[in-house]
């Protein structure tokens, strides 16, 4: 692994994810969180794992940020009021990534380095999902059907 | 040197905490669902790489669980948005702080 690459795919999801918390307009947020996305496929791309780093390319960005655009355009009348912004969330989060990182550095079996492995192709992934994950990934199916009926019964105006 | 597992756990750990940073303190609805995304999505990246510095056993389960993850991501951000446009409709606001009463 590239440790030039990680420095710079570090570098540029963190910040856009930092953008994506903190901008004030919501249409830059949305962008911001969907190059943050971009950087977490990267990493996936960078320790092989390319098929899942192709799925959340499409997934998030192809839908979820499509999906965030599409709200913020649809309560588009509310985006000019001035929001406040609640101080104490930067403690906790702040107090949660400390202990979180004094946690990972005082662990010393998370310092090591990555093992060669054989590469993970899509057809091993396909035979999991149609042997030993063939029950989950029904059920996910389902999930997402009932998920996508039950929004657009959420969403649909109610006649007086 | 190549980055260790504890780099990447500490890269998805500031990421989850910027996730909860947004969930926590913007106020409003759509930046509460764009915080609870990234910290699925960090949550994401520990599963992956756990499966690339562990033993590997045949079927990949870390990158199995990781696409369940994402779908199941895909669903909540579905539902996610369509309450929040609900909520609107109802309100005409999308501040949480002015959601204070669930009688329709």
């Amino acid at each position: 692994m590239n440790t030039a690459a990680f420095i710079v795919i570090a570098i540029v999801t963190l910040s856009a994810a930092m953008a994506a918390a903190t901008l004030r307009k919501l249409m830059h947020a949305a962008l911001s969180f969907a190059l943050a996305i971009v950087g977490l496929a990267a990493f996936f791309f960078l320790v092989g794992a390319e098929f899942v780093g192709l799925a959340l390319v499409f997934i998030y960005i192809g839908a979820v940020a499509v999906l965030i655009v599409f709200t913020i355009l649809l309560t588009r009348r509310d985006v000019q009021k001035d929001r406040g912004f609640n101080w104490s969330g930067v403690l906790i989060a702040a107090a949660v990534l400390a202990s979180l990182t004094w946690s990972i550095l005082k662990t010393q079996s998370t310092a090591i380095v990555a093992p060669h492995i054989r590469a993970l192709t899509v057809k091993q992934i396909g035979q999991a999902l149609m042997t030993t994950y063939v029950w989950p990934m029904q059920c996910v199916g389902l999930l997402l059907t009932a998920a996508l009926i039950g929004a657009l019964l959420l969403v649909i105006e109610e006649k007086p | 040197m190549t980055p260790t597992l504890q780099v990447f756990l500490i890269v998805s750990a500031a990421l989850f905490s910027i996730g909860l940073l947004a969930a926590l303190s913007r106020r409003h609805a759509i930046f509460i669902l764009i915080g609870i995304e990234m910290m699925l999505a960090a949550a994401n990246l520990n599963f992956i790489v756990f499966w690339r510095f562990g033993p590997q056993h045949q079927p990949p389960v870390g990158v199995m669980i990781a696409l369940f993850s994402i779908a199941i991501a895909a669903a909540e951000a579905a539902v996610g948005l369509a309450i929040v446009i609900a909520v609107y409709r109802h309100y005409r606001s999308t501040n949480v702080d002015e959601f204070n009463q669930l009688r329709g």
